[in-house]
């Protein structure tokens, strides 16, 4: 399975958005946070969930292979980085593209930007910033092997279906351990597009 | 100030980037040099990591700030110190954003009435009239006529100034602090059933235990960092016990909520006892050896039937049963509680309640076993320690004890007969203000008119009186109105020491030198206390200075820092007291000989009275409103509300409300109380009682929950009862406006944060818990 990585277990967040906040410090994207905070039961419970680039594997990272500017670069260890500023053309079919709502857009400076893994600071051997400060541990950046160290008996799963395609992702969710079953659905399928069935 | 900003980074603290150079000592922090010198952006090369600690609440959290070239702070980093391990809040991730901020007040403000704007003066002159306007009215009124409130962000160095400034320069009784407002409930049960007054267990012990009860205490939104602590205990198979009239994050994880009504802890805790008895599960030999007044606890739980305590609590009897058997049964149990047992006029009962249950079970004094208070304020443990309380002298002495009075007069050089009696409490001066008893008043670092219950009162309080100087590094609404307000230094340009909930002391660094025409604290106290002709004894040149004569000052006490030294801070990353010397490890858990600090070593068990909430309610008011703080801002908000990040998190207060009243979400509600009512957006969930409403307390006027909560104070404690009071909710137009902070003349108000704040709001906009930023 996976080596180093972020794990995100919903069950432990508390919506504190530490995350958001540290994402703005990211060097790489000083000022704007790319994660996501979604309150999933709202009106019934304070329930929340954070939501940080996937780093997609298989197949290829959606909004990489979708890019016409090949402006997305999926490296070695599997760190799917954010648009190359040089050829970035802003067209947003990356935004479209990403199964997990990911990428970002700057209309002004036509430009995508996203999660990348901190890869300025896991290059060093560092924890991307959203997980070292996490208060909680909803975002745990290390390996399967140490997640299951500090949390006897947790699940894990790294693959998702969304409709009939499923992605294996280089972030994993903590799921219930009563609930394991892979691929996780990852959403409901589209079936209709202006009013047409677009199933097969 | 110095013209030349290396020499400046040369006299701070520095953590070396390569840890091969580290000083042995730094290594102590585990972490020392942690951050790789070659980081990839040209523009970190050469920056310092400055280690200090979180400005805001009690968890104190390590921190490094990160400093550049010229010597400003331009950013955080984590840090990896044993009390966070490298996590922080969205509060500590943005707290360096106030350093810098546009907003910072850079010369004394002054103004002679009321009526007229303020100008920027210079130190002088902002000197030469407080001193003058003090002597004026200690002349006419007499010197208790002029008071002192202190702050529980300030280092323990300046309340140690602050007390003995009231006491020896102003030679006036009236000091207090807001940390009052904080956790004396806690403090006074603990010194009542312990003979100390602190946490009995470091955080550390939560890993450890088995069953972990938490009361009162939105651990989640106010002390996130802990939650690191609860889950830790969740992995290894702890039970968790929450008791809130709210489903808080924590609470929603929880094995057992007990959502009670507010107001009702201790009839709760009371009966919890009863079942534990009923069932044989007290520990009799622990009592025997260690308790007195068992035998009046007993008889007073035997009053305490969960058929009883449901119906005032409002829940169901089981959870009593479940909740006794629980926490008895577990080989190591722990309770924790903060500010919703404790803001109560009943605190003190409600804590005592806590202690009655902990030590029947004999949960005291061991690893995994015990008791913990959260402190809310960065310093409110350390903050009352050392004589900033009104009842208080340093080293936690009673200034009502002769022996404490004499002890204390022979280090600070002066006359039994001139060391002035007890005063009154925060809320007692504001009193006393309104009858023009105190007529004067210095305000260091608090902002009472957005904190302190019943605005209406509090307001009329200050503008009754003739002279009003305020400390701050931001015009707080307070401030604005004074009439001398003096620039003074955020935490980042000063070193001081700090004592997190646990009563570990740790250690905050200077980062950068004030902006020009700003000094610290110690500097202004001082040089009033040498202008009102006492100079000879407040000859302290910096922080360290100060600490040095405060170490001496609690030599031999219970609260005993004379062992603590600024070299072993920054080697061990923080002591607990007592530390009697220089060669103690310091304590960072109690009574593991058994023994409590009353003469005979035993707990003193007090015997609780519940009783009804202060605030009757009736058919006009028949809910109960409670107020408590989100995670992104901190008590009153003068520092949050101005960093950009945290307005966008959270820009505005709502009233939380169950479903069952029929309002929409982001609709605008009325919440109205005797003292008055206040329109907020509708936050609606199923996450509240049906008969409780809850509003965060961090927005002034006319968004402020304190403009609605009542000034009853605790007999004892005197802490306002801020968690209970009746009020009725009604359909409303409109929300009300929530005010910018006010902004000094000649200052820029940050645009960004402006524009969040004064967005109206669409009535059926989703709130979530204020937050604007969904997806
Ligand atoms: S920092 Fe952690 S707990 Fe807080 S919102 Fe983000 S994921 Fe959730
Ligand atoms: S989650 Fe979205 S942005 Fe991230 S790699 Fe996958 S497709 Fe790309
Ligand atoms: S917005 Fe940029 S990164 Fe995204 S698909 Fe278009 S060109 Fe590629």
């Amino acid at each position: 399975m996976m080596g180093r990585t972020i794990f995100i277990d919903p069950g432990r967040c508390i919506g504190c958005q530490a995350c958001v906040s540290a994402c703005r410090e990211c060097d790489s994207h000083r000022g704007t946070s790319m994660i996501h905070l979604d309150y999933t039961d709202e009106g019934h419970s304070v329930a929340s969930l954070p939501t940080v680039c996937m780093h997609c594997e298989d197949p290829v990272a959606p909004c990489a292979e979708v890019c016409p500017a090949d402006a997305i670069l999926v490296t070695a260890d599997g760190v799917v980085q954010q648009a190359d500023t040089t050829r970035c053309i802003g067209c947003s079919n990356c935004v479209n593209a990403c199964p997990f709502g990911v990428p970002k857009i700057d209309l002004e400076a036509k430009l995508q930007m996203k999660c990348n893994l901190c890869y300025d600071r896991t290059a060093y051997g560092l924890a991307p910033m959203c997980a070292t400060v996490c208060p909680t541990g909803a975002l745990f950046y290390g390996t399967v092997e140490e997640l299951q160290a500090e949390r006897p008996g947790v699940q894990v799963a790294d693959s998702f279906v969304f409709g009939e395609t499923e992605v294996r992702t280089g972030v994993a969710v903590v799921v219930p351990a009563e609930r394991v079953q892979w691929p996780v659905p990852g959403g409901l399928p589209v079936v209709e597009i202006n009013g047409k069935d677009v199933r097969r | 100030m110095t013209a030349d900003p290396r020499a400046a980074a040369d006299r701070r603290t520095i953590v070396p980037l390569d840890p091969s150079l580290a000083p042995p000592g730094t290594r102590a922090f585990r972490d020392a040099g942690g951050i790789p010198a070659d980081r990839w952006h040209a523009d970190q090369n050469g920056e310092t990591l400055v280690p200090t600690h979180c400005c805001f609440c009690g968890v104190q959290c390590g921190m490094y700030l990160r400093v550049d070239h010229g010597g400003k702070v331009f950013g955080v980093e984590p840090r990896n110190h044993d009390i966070n391990r490298m996590r922080l809040c969205p509060k500590g991730i943005n707290a360096y954003q106030q350093v810098n901020h546009p907003d910072r007040l850079t010369a004394p403000l002054m103004r002679r009435s009321r009526d007229e704007e303020f100008r920027e003066v210079s130190w002088e002159e902002a000197l030469d009239f407080t001193v003058s306007e003090v002597k004026r009215i200690q002349q006419t009124y007499g010197n208790d006529a002029f008071g002192l409130l202190g702050g529980a962000s300030l280092f323990s160095e300046k309340t140690y100034l602050v007390g003995k400034f009231a006491r020896v320069a102003l030679k006036s009784r009236h000091v207090d602090y807001n940390g009052r407002l904080c956790m004396v409930s806690a403090a006074g049960a603990n010194k009542l059933a312990f003979g100390i007054d602190r946490a009995g267990n470091p955080f550390s012990d939560i890993l450890l235990t088995d069953c972990l009860l938490i009361a009162g205490s939105n651990v989640g939104e106010c002390f996130p960092v802990m939650t690191q602590y609860v889950w830790g205990a969740r992995d290894r198979g702890a039970t968790l016990i929450v008791v809130d009239p709210r489903e808080t994050a924590i609470a929603r994880t929880a094995d057992i909520h007990v959502a009670l009504k507010p107001g009702t802890d201790s009839a709760f805790f009371t009966s919890v006892l009863n079942v534990v008895i009923e069932e044989g599960l007290t520990d009799e030999n622990f009592l025997a050896g260690h308790a007195t007044g068992w035998e009046e606890v007993r008889a007073k739980a035997a009053e305490y039937p969960p058929s009883r305590a449901a119906a005032i609590c409002g829940i169901p009897a089981e959870q009593i049963v479940e909740v006794a058997r629980a926490f008895a049964r577990a080989p190591k149990a722990m309770a924790w509680h903060a500010r919703g047992i404790e803001h109560h006029s009943q605190g003190v009962e409600n804590c005592l309640s806590v202690i009655n249950l902990c030590t029947a079970t004999g949960h005291i004094g061991r690893p995994g076993a015990g008791y913990g208070t959260i402190t809310g304020q960065g310093n409110g443990q350390g903050g009352r320690e050392h004589g900033q309380k009104s009842d208080l002298l340093p080293g936690g002495r009673s200034i009502s004890n002769e022996e404490h009075r004499r002890q204390i007069c022979e280090i600070w050089g002066i006359e039994e007969s001139e060391l002035p009696p007890a005063g009154t409490s925060m809320m007692e001066m504001v009193w006393q203000m309104q009858r023009r008893e105190i007529r004067g008043l210095i305000g260091i670092c608090n902002n009472p008119f957005v904190s302190l219950p019943n605005y209406r009162v509090v307001k009329e309080g200050y503008d009754t009186t003739e002279f009003h100087a305020q400390f701050d590094f931001f015009l707080s609404e307070t401030a604005a109105n004074a009439h001398v307000v003096f620039p003074v230094t955020t935490w980042a340009e000063d070193e001081g020491v700090m004592a997190n909930a646990e009563a570990r002391v740790v250690k905050h660094n200077k980062a950068q030198d004030p902006p020009p025409g700003v000094r610290t604290d110690t500097w202004v106290i001082c040089e009033l206390a040498r202008r009102l002709g006492a100079g000879d004894k407040f000859d302290f040149p910096d922080s360290r200075s100060v600490f040095d004569e405060l170490r001496v000052a609690s030599a031999g006490t219970v609260n005993d820092y004379y062992g603590i030294t600024y070299e072993r801070l920054e080697e061990t990353g923080g002591i607990a007291w007592p530390c009697p010397t220089t060669d103690h490890p310091g304590t960072p858990r109690l009574f593991e000989d058994g023994k409590t600090y009353h003469p005979d070593g035993r707990i003193h068990l007090q015997a609780v009275e519940w009783h009804p909430p202060m605030d009757p309610y009736d058919d006009e008011h028949p809910m109960s409103l409670t107020t408590g703080r989100t995670v992104a801002h901190f008590l009153s908000g003068n520092q949050t509300r101005r960093l950009g990040a945290l307005v966008e998190q959270t820009p505005r207060p709502w009233a939380e409300i169950h479903p069952s009243h029929g309002f929409r979400n982001g609709e605008p509600v009325r919440v109205v109380t005797r003292r008055g009512s206040e329109v907020f957006p509708a936050l609606v969930t199923e996450a509240i009682r049906p008969d409780t409403v809850f509003v965060p307390y961090h927005w002034p006027v006319p968004a402020a929950a304190n403009a609605l909560t009542i000034d009853a104070l605790d007999p004892r404690s005197k802490i306002p009862e801020y968690k209970v009071c009746a009020c009725r909710i009604e359909h409303a137009e409109r929300v009300d406006e929530v005010p910018a902070p006010p902004v000094a003349p000649g200052h820029v108000a940050y645009p960004e944060t402006q524009v969040s704040r004064t967005e109206p709001l669409p009535p059926t906009a989703p709130q979530g818990r204020g937050t604007s930023e969904r997806s």
